[in-house]
């Protein structure tokens, strides 16, 4: 999956847990919390339908670099390289 | 323990009153639509299906859970919690309190359920299937969803009631537990306005309409408006439903300040236990909790206008009722008896609560709502004044008495008596 891939599947799963917000002006520098009505709780949203969707484990310690898109993008780069979008 | 003598000897600090009602039932999403569907003959009960049990009826609820939650806020509760918080938000909008300015550390929710947390659990286990069962899959979200207090909890969070808030579990008996811990609360000081009543979400899991159904106590019919059928004699079992009912409570003292209307005072109660059986139920301790009920509230069974049952269509439970009703108001000429779930199904842990709601307008209209899917009386279910097919009119009512009976032998009965200064 390519970047901009890994992007779509991100705002994807988060229409899905903040089907409220409205997703198509977010700002990828800036942190989800800042825009998005997310707890933790919802974090681990993301970290679950990761590991559901492409089988991606993300460790606990590791949770922080989830805090923006472009962070999580950055992150889940080298993890996903070889994950295909469904 | 309320005072054997009459209620009305009791300060306006010990006397509690209804003074606002919010329901969802299968056949009306609120108490008006509730009460046309009831006297009109109106069932609430259609075909159902749900997963590995298949086909099956069922009654369900189509109330607007956007009308008081978010789209997210939905997703991460429960249906029960979205029933609760629904019928929470109407009770209060009914009452006509002063909600925004309202001291919300005051108020106490208590929601009495037959049961909570199986839908979840087997949503997480179908879920995880897929996985081949590695529970890495299982959701962080199972554990606040299924604590026995998340229907009350849910509520809590909507309405930012920060008061003692739990659940009752108390099989189907726990709508008139939830109604009769509110009371109880309020004599107790414990808090200045009670939301209690009961829900149930119970048709979202397999499990009730298997476990029925192995028990030989689900109903079938090729008509679905037929198939909940109290006293008949081609009854077959129980139609498991949905709904909710909350009831807001305040001492009289309290709505007699505000001049709020009051659809009711809280008469008398009492809940006992059968210790006979984990099913089968004992018409004498059934006897014994209206008796008791009777002699808290200072009446005696001739003054009951109407007597709410819990029959559930069930062959034995249907019976056992009748005979305890049979022991107590056998000599009453006054006393009329109806079954709302023949309309809407079994409700489990709101049925109490909402059997209750779906009477109480017969203190204004003068009129007893029936028993449907009468076509051949049981001689067995023959008590002399069911009230079968037709409302009927019976005038000026002082006095409802709700039965609400469950499993494990738990028995709960209330008596609501027409407010008058």
């Amino acid at each position: 999956m390519s970047p901009a891939e890994i992007r779509e599947e991100i705002v994807d799963i988060l229409s899905d847990i903040t089907p409220d917000d409205d997703l198509g002006a977010l700002d990828d520098g800036k942190p989800f919390r800042e825009q998005l009505a997310l707890d933790s709780m919802d974090f681990l949203d993301i970290v679950m339908e990761l590991r559901k969707r492409h089988r991606v484990q993300i460790p606990e310690e590791d949770y922080g670099q989830l805090a923006s898109m472009a962070s999580t993008v950055t992150y889940l780069t080298p993890k996903m390289v070889d994950c295909v979008r469904k | 323990m309320i005072a054997s003598s009459s209620h009305t000897n009791l300060p306006d600090s010990q006397r509690v009153v209804i003074t606002g009602i919010g329901l969802t039932s299968p056949n009306g999403n609120s108490p008006a639509e509730y009460r046309a569907a009831l006297l009109s003959g109106r069932s609430g009960v259609r075909p159902y299906e749900i997963r590995y049990f298949g086909a099956t009826l069922a009654g369900v609820c189509d109330f607007d859970a956007l009308r008081y939650q978010s789209k997210k806020d939905i997703r991460r509760g429960t249906r029960a919690g979205s029933v609760a918080i629904y019928c929470a938000n109407e009770a209060i909008k009914d009452s006509g309190l002063d909600w925004k300015n309202f001291d919300r550390s005051t108020v106490g929710i208590y929601l009495g359920v037959t049961e909570h947390g199986n839908v979840e659990t087997e949503n997480e286990i179908f879920l995880i299937k897929g996985y081949d069962y590695d529970t890495a899959f299982w959701s962080h979200h199972h554990n606040p969803r299924t604590v026995a207090n998340n229907p009350a909890g849910e509520v809590a969070l909507n309405m930012g009631i920060t008061g003692p808030h739990y659940t009752l579990g108390a099989a189907c008996a726990a709508g008139n537990a939830g109604l009769i811990q509110g009371a109880q609360m309020l004599r107790l000081g414990d808090c200045d306005l009670a939301l209690a009543g009961g829900v149930s979400e119970s048709i979202h899991t397999f499990g009730i309409f298997a476990g029925f159904n192995s028990q030989g106590a689900l109903a079938k019919h090729a008509e679905p408006a037929k198939a909940s059928r109290p006293f008949d004699l081609q009854r077959n079992g129980i139609v498991v439903a949905e709904g909710g009912c909350v009831f807001i409570l305040e001492r009289l003292e309290d709505a007699k300040r505000r001049q709020a209307r009051i659809y009711g005072e809280l008469a008398g109660y009492a809940i006992n236990t059968d210790a006979t059986d984990f099913v089968l139920p004992n018409p004498e301790r059934q006897a014994q909790c209206v008796e008791l009920a009777l002699r808290r509230a200072g009446l005696a069974p001739e003054q009951i206008d109407i007597v709410s049952t819990h029959a559930t269509g069930t062959d034995s439970g249907d019976i056992q009722e009748c005979t305890a009703l049979r022991k107590v108001f056998g000599h009453s000429t006054r006393t009329n008896f109806n079954n709302t779930k023949s309309f809407i199904g079994h409700a489990m842990g709101a049925a109490g609560a909402l059997e209750l709601a779906g009477n109480l307008p017969a203190f204004d209209d003068g009129v007893c709502h029936p028993t449907i899917n009468v076509d051949e009386l049981d001689p067995a279910c023959e008590l002399p004044g069911l009230v079968l097919n037709q409302p009927r009119e019976i005038g000026r009512t002082q006095y409802i008495l709700n039965n609400s009976f469950g499993m494990l032998g738990i028995n709960s009965v209330a008596i609501i008596k027409k407010f008058s200064v």
